[in-house]
């Protein structure tokens, strides 16, 4: 039960067909990562998970915890506690990050119940210092202005407050330099728990230098066509994916 | 759900009505001169205001309906129908004890007593025609400072108030404006002597209980030298089958070196036809500010002006509108440059909602025979749902090498990848809209006092509810 399983699921933005019955299961406790070259469906996964409006879901089940995902909204799944950690954060002119996340916060708790602002900000400023993040920085408006390195950041530093129990990190590591990606591969390591699953979705092997993964998988068309561990990322960056493609063209 | 459980003042909480059928004083429907005649007799009013009301009357009668340029709605109000004139025959109470019940009620749920004893210098609340409670701290009155309301004001400081009433606003400046000068009644006459500054606000309420009515309040508030004033307003009506007139006068003078702010929150039901004339005079560096917040009503035609008369003066309009389903919010502002170094900003942000539509119009005037004069204008209006419109018209003459001037206009809508984002976030579409809206209108929120602002945001939130899905 305490996993994020994924059967046979087929999905479509439009008339094009992305995802074909792809498999795969995240336990709790364990890091794993997707790797596969552009256009292979893995960002259209993390939509699909997250309940993006724009893609249809035509076939199979993503269950979280025993529950049903597909066809609820994304704001029951995210309270649910799927995080997404998306690969361009959209801006929200005008609010703060401390209110973005205080909204973010308060949405999850029960009726009637109200933050309290005092502990909310000796978290918020917690969590900000591990994430080398200034403090001035609750005060500016979401994404507004950010460069790379801040906005991926600030994705951590909300997914690090709002304590989810599945984490999907699509292409955190776009647009970072070597030290952004550093601080916020530990970001992501401390948020390693035997109570959370994290799937991180990449192109590229240097991010799992960082974030050291229990299982790779390949994405290809639209499903897992290969699963390993961690020796399989350090190949495909030696190999590139031509082979992979290959031997599922054999097959 | 965002539940209203523990909002403060909320869109709904205006709609209620306590029935009151013993109204001693009833001009009865329509307008006529009989009826001009019939309220400046209750009020007992020195001849000059009847021959003031009466000359009003008759521009009024003769000024067509600016329909040419603004809304074919206001063709629907019909004069006919509405009446003029409705008191108790009070004079206004000293302590809310003294307040007959009814009327008390009505202000205890509305939360002004408690918001005086908070926060405010001085209240004063409206119930239809006349007020009903007039309170100001006593150190004020010691300084000098007059705060009462429009017919003692004529009465009891001539000397004071009959030089500036209808000169800012003359009763031909509008159809509107003259229908407010033959039958005025309540608003506040407020009065500051050189050099004292008011560290908190007056406070004026505006409460519309009868059905068919017009409320025409009238206001001048005079700073004199060096003196500083807040003035902040609140308006609410309940929901009646039938429209509702509001029709105010604000005028403002501002004499060297003085600082007005003028602030209102309207939370009008969606029946009330809102049309208020409000203009300041700003003398050599003197300042004056309208912070003004229209939420509900029909129809809303507002567009405070400054007049910057004196050299380094300065005019501000903050304004935020909201406009929903079944509304017209027409908003803007008017800053006319009339001596060298004045500067003038006007910040504009509107929110039309379903079919709810939203317009600004702006004018600026700046003659060329003056130098070093400044303006900026920013409007910017937020599009809620395919059905919402907004439009703009900016009027700017500006002449002269001098002068400066700079207007920025956008459009903006909330896309989905936005909405998205903060849903994947845990925030329901309502809450994520809401929260959306209340960063657009953010930064002039701050502007507000505190206690204010808070109450914005809570109205913002429900005006949101329902407005998506």
């Amino acid at each position: 039960m305490s996993t994020l399983q994924i059967d046979n699921l087929s999905a479509s933005v439009g008339k094009e067909q992305i995802l074909n019955n792809l498999n795969f299961t995240l336990p709790k406790g364990e890091v794993h990562a997707i790797m596969g070259p552009n256009g292979s469906g893995k960002s259209t996964l993390s939509k699909v998970l997250a309940g993006h409006p724009d893609y249809q879901v035509t076939g199979g089940n993503a269950c979280m915890d025993g529950t049903e995902l597909l066809g609820l909204n994304p704001d029951e799944i995210a309270r649910l506690g799927l995080f997404l950690a998306f690969q361009y954060p959209v801006e929200v002119p005008g609010v703060s990050i401390a209110n973005f996340i205080r909204a973010a916060v308060k949405s999850r708790l029960p009726e009637g119940e109200s933050i309290k602002a005092v502990e909310f900000y000796k978290e918020l400023y917690l969590k900000m210092d591990d994430l080398g993040m200034d403090r001035s920085f609750t005060s500016r408006s979401m994404n507004e202005g950010f460069s790379g390195g801040e906005k991926k950041r600030c994705e951590i530093l909300q997914m690090s407050m709002l304590n989810p129990k599945y984490c999907i990190l699509d292409e955190t590591d776009s647009g970072l330099d070597i030290d952004a990606l550093r601080v916020v591969s530990e970001g992501i390591n401390q948020m390693k728990n035997p109570d959370r699953g994290i799937l991180v979705i990449t192109h590229y092997q240097r991010l799992l230098d960082y974030i050291v993964p229990d299982k790779v998988h390949v994405m290809w068309e639209g499903r897992i066509v290969r699963s390993g561990d961690k020796t399989l990322a350090l190949e495909l960056e030696d190999k590139g994916y031509d082979w992979i493609k290959e031997e599922v063209a054999a097959a | 759900m965002i539940k209203p459980s523990n909002i403060e003042i909320d869109r709904e909480k205006g709609n209620f009505h306590y029935p009151t059928s013993k109204y001693a004083f009833d001009a009865g429907v329509g307008l006529s001169e009989d009826v001009v005649k019939y309220i400046s007799g209750v009020k007992n009013e020195k001849d000059w205001i009847l021959d003031f009301r009466l000359k009003a009357h008759s521009i009024f009668e003769k000024k067509p309906m600016p329909t040419h340029w603004a809304s074919k709605d206001l063709e629907n109000i019909d004069f006919d129908v509405i009446r003029y004139y409705l008191a108790q025959g009070q004079q206004p109470s000293r302590t809310w004890d003294e307040v007959p019940d009814d009327i008390k009620n009505t202000f205890e749920r509305l939360g002004i007593p408690e918001q005086e004893r908070k926060f405010l210098a001085g209240v004063e609340a409206q119930f239809d025609s006349e007020a009903a409670y007039s309170r100001m701290k006593e150190d004020l009155e010691k300084e000098g400072v007059i705060f009462v309301g429009s017919t003692e004001g004529l009465r009891d400081y001539p000397e004071i108030f009959k030089k500036w009433f209808g000169k800012v606003i003359p009763s031909s400046d509008n159809k509107f404006s003259a229908l407010n000068s033959a039958v005025f009644s309540g608003g506040s006459f407020i009065y500051v002597p050189p050099g004292v500054k008011l560290a908190q606000p007056l406070q004026a309420y505006f409460r519309i209980n009868a059905e068919n009515f017009g409320q025409f309040e009238r206001t001048l508030i005079i700073a004199d030298e060096g003196s500083e004033i807040t003035y902040m307003e609140g308006c609410t009506a309940p929901k009646f089958e039938t429209s509702t007139l509001h029709s105010a006068v604000v005028e403002l003078v501002a004499l060297k070196g003085a600082k007005i702010q003028y602030i209102t929150v309207q939370n009008w039901s969606n029946n009330v036809f809102n049309l208020v004339t409000k203009r300041a005079m700003a003398e050599e560096e003197a300042e004056v500010r309208w912070i003004d917040c229209n939420i509900g009503s029909r129809l809303t035609m507002k567009y405070p002006g400054v007049i910057l008369r004196g050299r380094k003066a300065r005019g501000e309009v903050l304004s935020i509108a909201l406009a929903n389903d079944g509304q017209h919010q027409d908003t803007g502002a008017k800053m006319v440059h009339a001596a060298s170094e004045t500067t003038s900003n006007v910040i504009a942000k509107s929110v039309s909602i379903g079919e709810g539509r939203s317009s600004y119009r702006g004018l600026v005037q700046i003659p060329g025979h003056l130098e070093h004069c400044k303006n900026n204008t920013e409007c910017d209006a937020l599009l809620i749902n395919s059905d919402s419109q907004t439009d703009t018209y900016p009027a700017i003459a500006i002449q002269g090498s001098e002068n400066s001037v700079q207007h920025e206009a956008s459009v903006s809508k909330v896309s989905a990848e936005q909405i998205f984002y903060m849903q994947q976030r845990g925030l329901n579409q309502a809450e994520a809209m809401s929260l959306y809206v209340n960063g657009f209108v953010n930064d002039l929120i701050r502007e507000f006092p505190m206690e204010y602002s808070v109450e914005l945001k809570r109205l913002i939130d429900l005006e949101m509810e329902g407005s998506v899905g």
